[in-house]
């Protein structure tokens, strides 16, 4: 089927099966990698993008469900290559190990902050724990998002 | 020696056969047996464990390009340890250089020396010295050359910033770098601690920028032209062998490229999508013999324990028994617990002109290597295995299965191909944490000292299966088994069960001592370095204060390759929850403080999933819990407040930390929670709760 899209503010059209992943179409189709499979079922969160603003899982995300919504991936949350304030944070706390789960945090955080602008720490864990880092990094992510949560206005 | 030292004295390693050989052309056999060379896979060299320190000429470890950017060469890899910017310190250091203007190039088999496998905590004892005693050997050489052509006395240069100066004039370490050929390293012109700059201070990822923007490639990232996707035919159940595989189905789809080669069989497609429809069109026929249940896999390991390794002695247990006023006996057991890697295995090959290259996520670029010539019947030369810094490893990363596979299908496709495994397959394919089963025996004299130790091992693998405590009469037995799952290297493998069966072992005789468990393990431990972490983490948890007030309290030790860990814990009773969390690491001079404090932080938490949680449960050949929906690993809410005790030995070598902290966490919590309860807990994962 023809999907009709928004991509980090760019019109994408795309004719493909219905019931593929979001993830996979992003990642496959359109060369945006930077969201990551983890683990297909919606438990690690590695694959969250921004569909109309609201944190989706994309791996469980059918591509036909994108059709003529706005799609946040983590290459377009800097504006105008001016990193966004928890991309900031995130790099200022050293918030990663290996890094692999870090797009889908900060996306997850950004939106987050967006409805919770000053946080306490068991909100942070709460609104976080359905992502999840092996590395458990998950102190230095819990600082990051504090950073960021008093690091001022969006960028 | 005793004999448990000539096998895998620190990690219990996979020396597995290649998953796959597959069939020869003729041409291929021409090639190889043509030039006279035996395929032999490095496994010699592999034993060595971590490896890390491949002695090997300044060309080979340093580059210093026309422009000035220094380059360090290394085979180990980065997986999140944090390998890459501590290489970087490393040779920042020596050659006088602002750590921005240090590349760094880790586990590509064409380019770096083979420094082993990234394992055994092993880059910072042994790849460290190695980078810094090139890079300190380069200094010297280019001082020397540019004394030699200014004529002036060598003491009187200056070095900053990479350029050498001396009366007005300078030289950049281009403009000698010639000097540099045959130069061989110099352990002697090292850096002394007290002088150093870089090495020390706390450095976080240099690539952080990438990361953050989603630009950092990882091996499932990479994309070469006209790739597609590959997929691989599983078998339904472990004990399974391919009986036939009708492709027939599959090759009618669009754009599919599907093969059968021995036991392997898969699809190749525009997309992974594609490639998973043209699998399921696969009809394949299997045999599948039966396979032992979790259920019983204690009484399996013990039944099926291999004899022949013998067992390491010292005095007599039963002299040390019949001293005893006191005996005590207990068995512990450890499950086999999954890698779960925030990145599944992954490979893309490409075969140009009959060389492979293959990109892929793993601890072991050369082994990988090794075994891709095995399996296609290459020699070294047509084989180039690189590691794009991956997304996690834990020990979980020395196969070459995805590498394998994604090159069979390469070939098959004539294009490239880049193989994913699922988060299904990562659980069930992959390997394993050996499961163990302990039998513990010891005495005490009539003050809480022992007598008597005697530590039987089942399958759980030899490091640190020696006691740290001092014990005149020792007895310690590694025997391995028959393992119903494929098991391999795990962060702190071997050294976590049987610090796990010790530790808890330690807090029972503590008991039938009548003495408080710091105090007892204090009067048994002679060590300096393991007394001094247990009273840092005692002191700054107020342990006897707390232990005296409430209910939940426990403390572990113990020593794993060259580091000290103890732990003191509290748990709340009701709810089984781990509240605090305190732990003292020592592990030599601190090199690069935030990290370290980081691998310290997140073998804590990680701990506690294997501690309170991971366990795989399997029936019927399948497991019942290969899922992140049903194998619970630790998340943000099961963060306890952490408190961490960095030590810093100015005076001692440097050694890993990335393991040893892990070893401490589930003993102390399985010691907090007799504390709570009153009953012992002898397995991992940790049951709360009374029973």
């Amino acid at each position: 089927m023809r999907i009709d899209m928004t991509v980090n503010g760019t019109a994408r059209q795309i004719d493909t099966e219905a019931d593929r992943p979001l993830l996979e179409v992003l990642r496959e189709d359109l060369g945006l990698t930077g969201t990551k499979y983890g683990c297909g079922e919606g438990q690690c969160r590695a694959c969250t993008v921004l569909l109309d603003g609201r944190v989706v899982a994309s791996c469980r995300t059918p591509i036909s469900t994108a059709a003529g919504k706005k799609i946040t991936t983590i290459e377009g949350l800097a504006l105008n290559g001016r990193l966004h304030r928890v991309q900031q944070a995130f790099i200022a706390e050293g918030a990663m190990q290996c890094g692999y789960c870090v797009p889908g945090m900060i996306l997850t955080a950004t939106a987050f902050l967006e409805k919770t602008p000053h946080p306490s720490e068991a909100q942070i864990a709460e609104a976080m724990n359905g992502n999840l880092c092996r590395c458990a990094g998950y102190p230095r992510l819990i600082a990051a998002i504090h950073h960021a949560a008093k690091g001022g206005a969006h960028a | 020696m005793p004999e448990i030292f000539e096998i895998e004295p620190e990690r219990y390693e996979l020396f597995e056969a290649p998953r796959y050989i597959f069939t020869p052309t003729r041409r291929e056999f021409l090639a190889t047996l043509g030039v006279g060379i035996m395929v032999v896979p490095a496994i010699a060299q592999q034993r060595r464990g971590g490896g890390g320190g491949a002695n090997v000429p300044v060309g080979s470890r340093l580059h210093i390009a026309t422009d000035g950017t220094v380059t360090v060469l290394s085979g180990k890899v980065e997986v999140g340890q944090g390998a890459r910017t501590e290489l970087a310190m490393a040779a920042a250091e020596e050659l006088r250089l602002p750590l921005e203007q240090m590349r760094v190039i880790l586990g590509d088999t064409d380019l770096t020396p083979n420094d082993g496998l990234t394992a055994g905590s092993g880059t910072t004892p042994r790849t460290v010295p190695s980078v810094r005693s090139a890079a300190a050997a380069a200094r010297e050489m280019l001082l020397s050359t540019a004394a030699e052509r200014w004529h002036a006395d060598r003491a009187t240069l200056r070095i900053t910033n990479g350029r050498i100066t001396h009366d007005g004039k300078s030289f950049g370490y281009a403009d000698l770098a010639s000097a540099l050929a045959g130069v061989q390293p110099n352990t002697t012109a090292l850096t002394k601690v007290d002088d150093w700059k870089i090495l020390g201070t706390s450095q976080y990822r240099a690539d952080a920028h990438a990361i953050v923007t989603g630009k950092h490639e990882y091996p499932s990232d990479i994309k070469r032209p006209g790739m597609l996707y590959g997929c691989v035919l599983r078998a339904p159940a472990y004990n399974s062998k391919l009986k036939s595989a009708d492709l027939t189905a599959a090759q009618k789809l669009p754009g599919v490229v599907a093969v059968k080669d021995g036991d392997f069989a898969g699809c190749a497609a525009s997309t992974s999508y594609a490639a998973r429809k043209a699998v399921a069109a696969i009809a394949a026929e299997w045999d599948t013999k039966e396979h032992p249940s979790s259920d019983v896999l204690f009484t399996h390991l013990k039944s099926h324990a291999k004899p022949g390794r013998s067992a390491s002695e010292r005095g007599s247990i039963s002299t040390g028994l019949a001293a005893a006023a006191k005996k005590h006996t207990a068995t512990y057991q450890v499950p086999f617990i999954a890698h779960a890697p925030m990145e599944p295995r992954a490979a893309v090959a490409e075969w140009v002109d009959g060389k492979l290259t293959v990109w892929t996520g793993t601890q072991n670029p050369f082994g990988v290597r090794d075994q891709l010539m095995q399996a296609f019947h290459l020699t070294a030369d047509k084989v180039r295995v690189i590691q794009p810094d991956s997304g996690g490893g834990f020990g979980g990363k020395h196969i070459s299965d995805a590498a394998l596979e994604a090159a069979r299908l390469a070939k098959e496709a004539g294009k490239p191909v880049c193989v994913r495994w699922t988060r299904a397959e990562e659980f069930m394919w992959a390997y394993f944490r050996p499961a163990g089963l302990f039998e513990i025996e010891a005495g005490l004299d009539a003050e809480g000292r022992l007598t008597a130790w005697k530590f039987v091992n089942y399958n759980a693998g030899g490091a640190a299966l020696e006691t740290p405590y001092k014990v005149a009469n020792a007895h310690h037995h590694f025997l391995g088994s028959q393992s119903p799952l494929r098991e391999g290297s795990y962060r702190g493998i071997a050294a976590t069960a049987n610090n796990f069966a010790r530790e808890c072992f330690m807090d029972e005789l503590a008991s039938a001592a009548n003495l408080d468990p710091l105090e007892f393990r204090l009067r048994n431990a002679d060590n300096d370095r393991l007394r001094a972490v247990l009273q840092a983490a005692a002191k700054k948890f107020r342990f006897a204060e707390r232990r005296a007030a409430k209910k939940g309290i426990g403390i572990a030790g113990g020593t794993e390759k060259g580091s000290y860990v103890a732990a003191c814990v509290e748990l709340d009773p009701t709810t089984g929850k781990i509240r605090e969390f305190c732990m003292a690491f020592e592990c030599g001079k601190i090199l690069n403080p935030a990290n370290l404090r980081a691998q310290v932080e997140g073998s804590i938490i990680q701990g506690l999933g294997g501690a309170l949680t991971e366990a795989i449960e399997f029936a019927g050949g399948k497991l019942k819990n290969g899922s992140f929906a049903r194998y619970k690993v630790p998340r943000f809410k099961d963060v306890p407040t952490l408190d961490v005790v960095l030590l810093d030995r100015p005076d001692l070598a440097p050694a890993g930390a990335g393991e040893t902290p892990i070893i401490a966490v589930a003993p102390a919590i399985a010691n907090a929670a007799f504390h709570a309860y009153g009953e012992r807990r002898r397995a991992m994962p940790v049951k709360m709760g009374r029973a």
